[in-house]
């Protein structure tokens, strides 16, 4: 088990001391006002109240006096200034540095174009990569890796950008193409391949912490979430450039005449978590989640850790908590909204029904007499809501009026005449659902709204909706936004805009509303940071690790780059020809670099441990999706289906049951349905697919821009024992006694190669021992493979099956090498 | 198994400070156990019963669900002074109160968080938000696992569950070999321990060999030292097969054992089995045990629903502690009782069709704490004669979370990892050990 060593951390002035100086202390005492005469701000200043025996700041602090308003310090904090001050209070110099001279950090510095350099050897570069990566390796005197052999590129290949191995035929395609080009062949065609999207648009989910439900403890699930994957899916496989990519999911809506497409994309912000647990205050969990969707931003697009700017000026980096707060602005007028959007073939049935429903519907409410009980409902629900605290009761019904009904009081505020019919029947549905918290037992009894909710039901099951889609509209008056101080939403301050970050460029002139000024910022040819971080990700997929191995983050606590002349010259690559994702991969894969073996190198390893100066390429664990992809795939059980909802592969019993929420279920979907991708599983957050979270996949909280790799014996249970890789081994076994029982077609099939002589004889004498115990174990061998193979016996079947299983379990089977 | 001198002799990675406890069981009560009913009585709630309680004291109240004028309702419940300490302790928990000397009950915690969700994640994680390491996935990645063939930080629900869910046991940003692992009540404790149907364990190990040596076979070709670690896995895993079924076989317990946790009698069962499978756990050198039993959570009839939840978890937990002292391994072994906040003096309700319950409270709760090095037979901290704020002892979630760590031996502004730019650690940035809990004068 990893032990790492534990860092000592004394007192810090700049980690512990600095920020509650600035956020609870120079607002009186600093720059611009300075009451009974103190300024905090400057060691000079503020040293006749720091002596370490007679402090006058200390005793302030202790006596609770100082800060004179709420929130107090915490005992820990005035702890920290106690250690500070008894300490000497050290006050390094330049930790507040002026913006301009942080602002020269590397990363915010424009991109240069720079020239690949000419190395000695000047056989090896393929490419304007190889000279940059070799050029490096010169320096310290060593060569590069020789080429991977052909089945085991075909196999990267295939994985790198498809997230499927090649089958067995793809294999013998490429190893027998002898033309120049066969390689560059083999990249097009995969570079084309529907699977594209699905692998490319993974990263991206994770950056957007997708999932299929709301998170916190209801976790309700969004019905409609996967049409932003979908969205995802579709654009990466028509290689949108990047930067409509990212204008479509800032803005999508605010471009002119935009279409149900573009209004889809900006699902992306709907991916934030949605807490409805009862007496959460909406405006603050509104907030939250503003300030989450700027946070996002930070991250995803800029690799800044913005969101530590949300209670005080970044630590590190030269982010004011003004700069958070006016990021915040750009999202603060945007609501939440579903919209309709029909798929294909939806409409004609939806129109022709719709008359019949309407009035069945009718009738049904007005068989129970609800609108003679929604309207005084209505009426005391908006009593409440102008008198809390009078009545308990209806507090809590108001309470759950605003979380289980999305845009509530939008609804509640719109006369019943003005709403759209589907704010009607939403409010009448809640309604119905939620009287009996207001009235008695038996008068709910004899309303008889159970069974009215559930003829409801049944009627809307047998009607066809059309389909929705979750995105953004900007309200018609914006809402002020202000500076949070410290990120209390109760406690607002300076008024601010929306505008980018004041130590980057400005925003491109126009009278675009705010939210699309934003997105045209981010891919302004000026901006320092989205083409080097949207590069570096791209990179850290097909490497292992960025050129910037701190992929989240490339400020001032962040690694600088392994290369910097050759990040800067994909990043301007990358802009300048259109923003092209599948061009900046092809020029990647093609190069000598990325060709190379992944076998380690002793000799350089143990100056080079992580591979930093790329002498080899490297072998990586799989993520959790590809390795279940990979299993069925070569059982052929796999569902090729690409795009569309998602789905509910079987799980074991009592894992769904530890869902808090009420609405979690997990209807088992049917057919070949349980079959399709890892990334159309389900991913209710507060109960992830199990294979997925033991193989590391991101928790869907916060945008996660790379992933873990880890090693863990749950993984070998996991793939050894769950009926999924039971199933997929029985299905590989049966495969190969289809078509060819030999322990060559078994290799080819699983891992592109054939196997060696010590192979075959290991993989042979498992076959014969196991057949033998089956023999000998009565029923064992049906139990193992259930299925009767023609003219094969069950001990056979069996054996095979076990000798499948354990490919899927080797390390081989689960690592792009 | 460990004996009790290996368990005390066996190497531990380097604290940074002498520990006084090796493992941890937590049992925790999510949804909010109610203070005013089990540890902290307020008599002079009689005077405001069914009125509210005076504006002034309640001006700054922000509770979740009822305004701070709601009526106040006095405790129905019988306390009495127990033990040679004299711990209040109500009718509810008797088995408790038998172990009254052996506690440590604190009755100043407070939090941030008056909701479930934020306020376990508070609990568990030091923060509100989610994405955060769990406590025993720090304690674990700060001293590592003791036991070859189990998993370092085990989780066992009953009742409810909590409602933060597998959040309250994530890795968070830390590796995944620290995640909780949940010992699950049907099928396989540990999901796919079993070997497929018609697999005996000779086939399984005969299935890992061929694995093995194929697995070694490529460690030697690609020089991957990754693959070491991948086969030492599959050896763990193989292991925890077997060491899982041995640990819940409980023929070696002897029957006065079972009968005093209320192991096979209801309503009991399954919140005394987890008990002493934690301490079966602690003895083969498990590091962190989470045991859940929900939910609290009483808004309505709260007389009906604590009578039910301590009828379940009185007995168990007490014996847990008396089990642990007879055999030595309360010393080493931190025990800790409570939920994510406790409950208001005033109620809900205002119907009177459906009994009264209690609302979520930050500000004041009540938990307590027994052996690993914390003093027993003590209550400290003090609350207001309302109930509303905790005046004297006041200990943050933060403060608990410190001192638990002090007592494994770990500072916890150093047990830090770094994470999208900086350092965290469990305590947020906060947090400040209280030291009047421990047995050691302070250093």
């Amino acid at each position: 088990m990893m032990i790492p060593l534990l860092a000592f951390l004394a007192v810090d002035f700049a980690r512990d001391i600095e920020p509650l100086l600035a956020s609870r202390c120079t607002g009186c005492h600093g720059e611009r006002t300075q009451m009974k005469g103190l300024r905090l701000d400057n060691r000079a200043a503020a040293a006749r109240v720091l002596g370490a025996a007679d402090s006058l700041l200390l005793q302030k602090l202790e006596d609770g006096s100082m800060p004179p308003v709420k929130p107090k310090l915490t005992a820990a904090e005035v702890a920290r200034f106690r250690e500070w001050i008894e300490g000497g209070a050290p006050w390094p110099d330049g930790t507040k540095k002026p913006a301009a001279a942080k602002a020269r950090h590397w990363s915010f510095e424009p991109v240069r174009t720079a020239t690949p350099p000419v190395t000695r050897n000047r056989a090896w570069p393929r490419n304007e990569i190889d000279r940059f990566i070799l050029a490096r390796l010169e320096k310290e005197a060593w060569e590069p890796s020789p080429e991977a052999e052909k089945s085991t590129l075909i196999r990267r290949l295939s994985l790198d950008l498809t997230g499927l191995p090649p089958t067995a035929g793809e294999v013998f395609a490429f190893l027998t193409d002898n033309r120049g080009d066969a390689y560059e062949r083999l990249v097009d065609r995969l570079l084309e391949s529907p699977h594209f999207g699905e692998r490319w648009a993974r990263p991206w989910l994770d950056q957007a912490r997708y999932a299929d439900s709301d998170g916190y403890e209801k976790d309700y699930v969004r019905p409609h979430a996967w049409r932003w994957r979908h969205w995802v899916i579709g654009a990466i496989n028509d290689d949108m450039p990047f930067d409509r990519f990212t204008v479509e999911q800032i803005a999508g809506d605010l471009l002119p005449g935009a279409t149900v497409d573009q209004r889809i994309a900006t699902g992306f912000h709907r991916n934030t978590l949605t807490n409805r647990e009862g007496g959460v205050n909406n405006e603050q969990f509104r907030v939250e989640q503003v300030m989450d969707r700027a946070a996002t931003i930070g991250s995803v697009w800029l690799g800044l850790t913005f969101g530590c700017a949300q209670c005080h000026d970044h630590k590190y980096d030269p982010v004011s908590q003004k700069d958070f707060y006016q990021m915040f602005a750009f999202f603060n007028s945007a609501d939440e909204l579903d919209i309709d959007a029909p798929l294909a073939g939806e409409m004609g049935p939806y129109l022709a029904a719709l008359p019949e429903y309407r009035k069945k519907r009718e009738a049904l409410l007005a068989g129970c007499g609800v609108a003679k009980h929604q309207a005084p409902w209505e009426a005391r629900m908006k009593e409440a809501r102008a008198q809390p605290g009078k009545w308990t009761d209806w507090d809590h019904a108001f309470d759950a009026l605003t979380k289980y009904l999305d845009n509530a009081l939008t609804i509640l505020d719109t006369p019943p005449a003005q709403r759209t019919q589907k704010q009607t029947d939403a409010m009448t549905d809640h309604f119905v659902r939620n009287y009996h918290r207001v009235i008695s037992k038996d008068l709910w009894k004899e309303l008889r709204f159970v069974e009215l909710r559930r003829k409801l039901t049944e009627l809307r099951v047998g009607f066809p909706a059309l389909s929705e889609a979750p995105v953004l509209v900007e309200r018609p008056v914006r809402r002020p936004s202000h500076v949070l101080t410290r990120g209390d939403w109760k406690n607002p301050g300076a008024a601010v805009e929306p505008l980018p970050p004041a130590f980057l460029h400005t925003v491109p002139a126009g009278v675009e509303p705010p939210r699309l000024t934003l997105a045209r910022w981010l891919v302004a040819p000026e901006n320092p940071l989205t083409a080097r971080v949207a590069v570096n990700r791209i990179w850290q997929e097909l490497f292992g690790r960025g050129l910037v191995r701190t992929a989240e983050d490339f400020g001032a606590q962040g690694e600088k780059p392994s290369h910097p002349e050759l990040l800067d010259w994909l990043a301007a690559r990358f802009r300048d020809s259109g923003w092209k994702r599948k061009a900046l991969i092809k020029t990647i894969v093609m190069s000598a670099t990325y060709r190379q073996s992944s076998a380690a190198r002793p000799e350089i390893d143990a100056r080079d441990a992580g591979n930093t100066l790329l002498s080899h390429q490297s072998r990586l664990r799989l993520p959790a999706e590809t390795i279940r992809d990979s299993a069925l795939a070569v059982s052929e059980l796999l569902h090729t289906a690409v795009g569309g909802r998602s789905v509910r592969p079987p799980l074991p019993d009592g894992v769904i049951e530890l869902a808090y929420g009420t609405d979690a279920g997990w209807p088992e979907s049917t057919g070949r349905d349980r079959y399709r991708r890892g990334l159309y599983i389900h991913f209710q957050r507060t109960v992830p697919y199990p294979q997925l979270m033991n193989f590391d996949a991101p928790d869907a909280s916060l945008a996660a821009c790379k992933r873990e790799r880890s090693t863990t014996p749950l993984q070998a249970l996991n793939l050894l024992n769950d009926p999924v890789f039971i199933e997929a081994a029985q299905g590989l076994a049966a495969r190969m006694l289809r078509e060819s029982p030999t322990v060559e077609h078994l290799f080819r099939s699983c891992l592109s190669r054939k196997p060696t002589s010590r192979e075959s004889g290991l993989a042979r004498e498992f076959l014969r021992d196991q057949e033998q115990r089956f023999a000998s174990e009565g029923d064992a061998a049906r139990k193992l493979h259930p299925v009767e193979l023609p003219g094969i016996s069950p001990e056979k079947a069996a054996a095979w099956t076990a000798l499948a299983s354990a490919m899927l379990n080797l390390e081989e089977f689960i690592t792009r090498e | 198994m460990l004996t009790r001198r290996q368990l005390l002799q066996s190497a531990l990675a380097p604290t940074h400070f002498p520990a006084s406890a090796r493992a941890v069981i937590f049992l925790f009560m999510p949804g909010g156990p109610s203070q005013i009913d089990l540890f902290d009585p307020k008599p002079e709630l009689r005077k405001w019963h069914g009125k509210p309680l005076p504006v002034e004291a309640t001006k700054d109240l922000k509770l979740a669900f009822i305004k701070p004028n709601a009526n106040a309702v006095a405790s129905p419940r019988q306390f009495a002074r127990h033990g040679g300490s004299g711990a209040e302790i109500s009718d509810l928990l008797p088995h408790t109160a038998r172990q009254a000397d052996q506690l440590c009950i604190v009755r100043g915690v407070h939090t941030d968080a008056f909701n479930h969700d934020p306020g376990e994640l508070m609990l568990m994680t030091g923060s509100m938000q989610f994405g955060r390491p769990s406590m025993g996935a720090w304690v674990n990645y700060g001293l590592g696992s003791e036991s070859r063939n189990l998993p370092g930080f085990v989780v066992l629900s009953s009742g409810a569950p909590p409602s933060a869910g597998t959040n309250d046991w994530s890795n968070g940003f830390l590796p995944s070999a620290y995640q909780g692992t949940q010992f699950r009540r049907s099928g396989d404790p540990i999901l796919y321990l079993s070997s497929p149907e018609g697999f005996t364990r000779e086939m399984q190990r005969s299935r890992l060999d061929v694995i093995r040596r194929m697995n070694e076979k490529r460690r030697r070709e690609t020089g991957d030292p990754e693959i070491d670690a991948r086969i030492a896995s599959y050896e763990l895993a193989f292991r925890m097969q077997s060491a899982a079924p041995e640990l819940l076989d409980l023929s070696s317990e002897s029957a006065r054992t079972l009968e005093m946790y209320g192991v096979n009698r209801e309503p009991t069962h399954q919140y005394a089995l987890h008990c002493l499978l934690a301490r079966r756990m602690v003895e083969r050198g498990v590091r962190f045990v989470l045991v859940s039993h929900g939910s609290w959570d009483d808004h309505n009839d709260i007389d009906k629903g604590l009578d039910k939840n301590c009828r379940i978890t009185d007995q168990p937990s007490a014996a847990l502690i008396a089990d642990l002292r007879q055999r030595g391994l309360l010393d080493s072994t931190l025990v800790i009782w409570g939920g994510e906040f406790g409950r208001t003096p005033m109620t809900q309700q205002q119907r009177t069709d459906i009994g009264y319950g209690r609302d979520h409270h930050p500000n004041c709760f009540s938990m307590w704490l027994a052996g690993g090095g914390i003093r027993a037979g003590v209550t400290v901290g003090k609350t207001d004669e309302l109930g509303l704020e905790a005046v004297e002892d006041r200990i943050h979630v933060h403060d608990l979370q410190a001192t638990i760590l002090h007592t494994l031996g770990l500072d916890h502004l150093r047990l830090t990892y770094p994470h999208s730019g900086r350092d965290f650690r469990l305590t947020d940035v906060a947090g400040l050990v209280a030291r009047k809990l421990l047995r050691r004068p302070p250093a």
